[in-house]
């Protein structure tokens, strides 16, 4: 069942993959992060109780939800990583984590400019935010994890084992609004995955919303592919097929250097 | 799969599992400390299962809804006092001298922080404007909800005579 998946266990399938499916994330990424933002900033209609204030949930809601789910995609390469033994995932989990920490940090900083105008402060102790903010020291932490050994296989396992048990706090940022009371709001889109309930925006700001989330996905994709790339070639730059690569010209490989 | 696999499978999955039961032991544990505020009724009637009641001098917040009418200036500097509410009938009375939010509306949901000063009356030093999670043009929340759109700089009243119909003008909204 899983045995299409053996060869890319060498980096060098990895890294062919990773070309070719590379200019799918990246350029419709940057178009659909156009179409978004100049959708979303301004020509999506104000908000009745927030007025103009309410567009930067174009950056903070995608910022936010691919957090977690970069989280989730590192917490699987970091078990893969344990299992399996598979170098490949260890080095996916050194080109997740700081990607995704952008991404929190994005969350974080456009939430608390929203916060300071709507709700009056730039940050409180509640579920949400106190969650959110362990998310973003549980990316460092797997960064720092990573290169605090002498011998990377080691720092890669640990680093994994954190990504892995840091996979707890997933289900706790998401239903911390509804498990305690907080001054955050509870969630207008992912409700539609773990409520079945449908999203309380309506639809000429929803559409340019999901844009960007699905434009946000595909830039950070390309990010972390150009990232374990990046790795790939780095480790073994005296391997033949590295080599081959390098001397091929920076043609078609450009944009993995 | 082969068994030296598996039992790393069966080890990270122990570990995961062991540490998701601790911290789900911790924040149950922890449940009512993580709130970030009282609800009126666990002010007046008592909070958790035991009915622990906020001692007067405690520095607490609470959260709720402005009860429409309730909001009240003092002489003409930024002192203002309104009633929060919940699931009702329990009220509690806010005292707050300072800037209110823009959001601070009749009908809004608010969280403020401050001391107990009576077993229902709260001085507060810090009032927050909580929003909820729906977003709509201001067209769509008229014909749906029946509000009208007041620009920010009108949502406040200026004095104390026209508090009434100036706030019912710009439509409480309290549908949580």
């Amino acid at each position: 069942m899983w045995r299409w998946l053996h060869p890319y266990a060498k980096s060098e399938a990895t890294f062919a993959l990773n070309q070719k499916i590379l200019p799918w994330f990246l350029i419709p990424g940057l178009l659909l992060t156009a179409v978004g933002l100049v959708w979303g900033l301004a020509y999506a209609p104000p908000d009745y109780q927030q007025g103009e204030s309410y567009r930067i949930i174009f950056v903070h809601v995608p910022a936010a939800i691919w957090s977690m789910g970069f989280y989730v995609s590192m917490a699987i390469a970091g078990l893969i990583a344990l299992v399996w033994q598979i170098r490949t995932a260890e080095l996916a989990v050194l080109a997740i984590a700081p990607v995704g920490a952008a991404l929190t940090f994005i969350s974080l900083f456009t939430g608390a400019v929203w916060g300071q105008p709507m709700w009056g402060t730039w940050w409180v102790w509640d579920a949400r935010l106190t969650s959110q903010l362990i998310l973003l020291f549980l990316y460092l932490g797997v960064m720092a994890l990573y290169v605090a050994f002498e011998d990377e296989r080691a720092g890669g396992k640990a680093a994994s084992i954190l990504a892995l048990v840091g996979v707890i706090n997933i289900p706790i940022i998401h239903y911390s609004v509804y498990w305690w009371n907080t001054l955050h709001q509870q969630s207008t889109i992912t409700k539609v995955i773990t409520r079945f309930e449908s999203p309380s925006i309506a639809p000429e700001m929803l559409w340019p919303l999901v844009v960007n989330i699905f434009a946000f996905m595909g830039l950070a994709a390309a990010l972390v592919i150009m990232r374990l790339n990046n790795e790939l070639l780095r480790r073994e730059i005296h391997r033949p097929w590295a080599q081959k690569v390098l001397n091929s010209g920076d043609k078609e490989n450009s944009n993995a250097v | 799969m082969n068994p030296r696999r598996k039992k790393r499978l069966i080890m990270t999955g122990g570990i995961l599992a062991g540490f998701a039961l601790a911290t789900g032991l911790v924040l149950y544990a922890l449940s009512q400390n993580i709130d970030l505020f009282y609800t009126p009724t666990e002010i007046v009637e008592g909070k958790g299962s035991d009915k622990t009641l906020p001692e007067v001098g405690q520095r607490l917040r609470i959260g709720g809804l402005v009860v429409p009418g309730s909001v009240r200036r003092e002489g003409s500097g930024l002192s203002v006092a309104f009633n929060l509410v919940d699931v009702g009938p329990a009220e509690v009375t806010v005292e707050y001298e300072g800037i209110l939010p823009d959001l601070f509306r009749e009908g809004q949901g608010i969280v403020a922080q401050g001391t107990l000063v009576a077993p229902n009356r709260i001085k507060a030093s810090q009032v927050l404007a909580r929003h909820d999670e729906e977003y709509m043009p201001p067209a769509l929340a008229e014909a749906l909800k029946g509000i009208q759109h007041v620009p920010p700089s009108q949502w406040q009243v200026e004095d104390d005579e026209n508090t009434n119909e100036d706030d019912e003008s710009s439509g409480g909204y309290y549908d949580r």
